[in-house]
């Protein structure tokens, strides 16, 4: 029973006894350690790949709890003092009118990272079992959220401008928030998850069925 | 079959009953699967697709290396501008108070958050420089036709690893959050860096597209020459 990516004739660098560079696609014999041409370090699949995935992605979901609850920015005005979470600021732009971008940020700050926690883990329990999604729709779903992850950060930068710019002692001033560390950590985190996951394993997998 | 049919591959059956009937020189793995394909030229403008999982693996583009080398010394230029003028003018009411790039890194320098402080410089302003010169000394030698060595390989290796880690675009973006959130209540103008950062985004973008990885790295491999 072959896959959708099974196509008769290909052949892997594995299957075929050798090691491909992973940066620049050089193919080695399984004695060499360094690439010849970038010298980047050489493995067969990433070392530990699954394992490493898992603990960067565990390490990214606590600290975005702290990210959601704490503060992201402390505002000091003549009449009133306050703090906002991310979603205060997004619910704070929607009463400015300002649909768009309170649109971007939430997209940015709570469906990506979320999505993200999703899509890596549906990608690391899916090559140890059967998946419902073929592996083109799989690897085009990594490729998605390795482009995607960094743009999460956006929202850390916005903290960084507004309380740069709002410092006037007497009429404003703005402050990052405890959370902005958290979510800063967070966004780190996954996107470490991300990079350590070998997509050659999406297909590896769909080898081995086609091989049953 | 789920490969793409328009465009040519570099890849035809390098293999038969598991014995390899090329050397190894003239192959070339997919990254994203892993797939052998042999080694051959593509036409000038052409791309390249692994038959397997469809990753563009080969675009060439004559012109690329220069235009890259180009792109990357008026970004490495744009980013010591940016840094070093004013970014934004704010005022409410009569009060003035302006910030640069670096202090809106500065933005962190509390106790909790110092590291954020650290993180942040190196994600719109360091890492950034960085890999712009790591890209510059990676393609000269390629361009003023001089063997490349060790060294210009790393150089291409590193600015590859730094590529997800600089987010001077991610940054611009952000800045036009805060601006849109700040806009009803004060008075903003722009400073000289803001110009420069705003142009050196959109020319990271074009680099990032110029680039043709395999291209390159072809072209700093000098064991086979």
């Amino acid at each position: 029973m072959a896959g959708a990516g099974h196509i008769a004739g290909l052949t892997t660098a594995r299957e075929a006894g050798l090691i491909a560079c992973h940066r620049c696609g050089q193919v080695h014999d399984q004695q060499a350690t360094e690439c010849r041409r970038c010298h980047a370090t050489l493995h067969s699949r990433k070392p530990d790949s699954l394992q490493k995935v898992w603990a960067w992605w565990l390490a990214g979901v606590i600290t975005f709890i702290p990210a959601n609850i704490y503060p992201m920015l402390i505002t000091n005005t003549l009449v009133e003092n306050s703090e906002s979470t991310i979603i205060g600021g997004v619910v704070e732009l929607i009463h400015y009118g300002s649909y768009g971008i309170a649109f971007i940020v939430f997209v940015a700050s709570i469906i990506i990272p979320l999505g993200k926690f999703f899509a890596i883990a549906y990608l690391a329990i899916s090559v140890q079992r059967r998946s419902n999604l073929n592996q083109h729709q799989r690897n085009h779903l990594f490729h998605v959220v390795e482009f995607i992850g960094r743009w999460s950060m956006i929202d850390v930068f916005v903290v960084a401008i507004l309380s740069a710019l709002v410092q006037l002692d007497t009429v404003a001033s703005i402050n990052p928030g405890i959370a902005a560390v958290n979510f800063a950590l967070s966004v780190v985190f996954t996107m470490l998850s991300a990079q350590s996951f070998d997509p050659r394993l999406i297909w590896d997998a769909d080898r081995a069925a086609a091989n049953d | 079959m789920e490969t793409r049919q328009q465009t040519p591959y570099i890849g035809i059956t390098v293999a038969i009953g598991g014995q390899l009937m090329l050397p190894l020189e003239n192959l070339v793995a997919c990254p994203q699967c892993d797939t052998l394909h042999a080694q051959t030229d593509v036409p000038d403008g052409a791309k390249a697709h692994c038959m397997r999982c469809g990753a563009a693996m080969v675009e060439t583009r004559s012109t690329a290396i220069t235009n890259v080398l180009s792109l990357a010394l008026t970004s490495f230029v744009l980013m010591i501008a940016a840094v070093s003028f004013p970014f934004l003018d704010l005022s409410i009411g009569g009060q003035t108070n302006g910030t640069s790039v670096l202090g809106a890194v500065m933005a962190f320098s509390d106790t909790f958050s110092l590291p954020l402080a650290f993180a942040v410089a190196g994600f719109i302003v360091f890492l950034p420089l960085l890999r712009l010169g790591a890209i510059i000394a990676a393609v000269l030698p390629l361009v003023t036709h001089r063997t490349p060595g060790r060294f210009h390989r790393h150089a291409f290796g590193l600015a590859e690893t730094l590529r997800p880690w600089s987010m001077a675009e991610i940054f611009i973006v952000g800045v036009s959050v805060a601006l849109v959130k700040v806009a009803g209540l004060a008075t903003i103008s722009f400073g000289p860096a803001f110009w420069a950062f705003t142009l050196l985004v959109i020319l990271t973008f074009f680099q990032d597209t110029l680039i043709c990885r395999y291209s390159v790295w072809r072209a700093l491999d000098t064991s086979r020459a």
